[in-house]
């Protein structure tokens, strides 16, 4: 999983039937820093996550357990939202 | 698996019912010498691991899920499977 903010949100109105009613953002990863580290990407958001928001998302296949997981394709989904940037800890 | 160390946490309320009462542990990858790589990772852990340890991560949907919750399945790509004691290169 990675620390992301959320970005942006995308619209497509044409899209696969089974991405239907779920939210589209697009999201930066961040390293502990909470710098900015690769390029944005689009998540599907699983928690009810919002612009500006510190999340973050799981990768690959499992991104799309949270879902029915034959029915929703995505590689990339938000399973968290982080309270605070004073919640990431730093030991 | 990958080499890491804890370098901190994350609290968050809201998140996907199976992160309840899950530790979510920020980690920086390490080369076997012990030097930080770019490359950091939110795991969850699975060992009782702490701040500055040295620690296995799995990066696998099934293992780390089952590691971190008992059960496979859930939307965890990355685990905390070991605290390691030492590395030896030969």
């Amino acid at each position: 999983m990675q620390l992301a903010r959320v970005i942006g949100t995308v619209v497509a109105t044409v899209k696969n039937e089974s991405l239907e009613g779920r939210k589209l953002l697009v999201v930066q990863t961040l390293d502990r820093d909470l710098e900015p580290i690769g390029k944005p990407m689009v998540a599907i958001d699983a928690v009810g996550a919002g612009f500006g928001e510190l999340v973050f998302w799981c990768r690959g296949k499992e991104a799309s357990f949270p879902f029915k997981r034959e029915d929703t394709p995505t590689d990339c989904t938000i399973i968290g939202i982080v309270d605070s940037e004073q919640h990431v800890g730093r030991g | 698996m990958i080499l890491a160390r804890v370098v901190g946490n994350v609290v968050a309320t809201r998140k996907n019912r199976r992160y309840e009462n899950a530790r979510v542990m920020l980690c920086q990858q390490i080369t076997p010498e012990g030097e930080e790589t770019s490359y950091s990772v939110l795991a969850l852990d699975s060992v009782d691991a702490g701040f500055g340890d040295t620690v296995l991560i799995v990066q696998e949907g099934w293992s780390a899920s089952t590691a971190a919750t008992g059960e496979a399945g859930a939307a965890i790509d990355s685990a905390i499977v070991g605290v390691v004691d030492r590395i030896d290169l030969l």
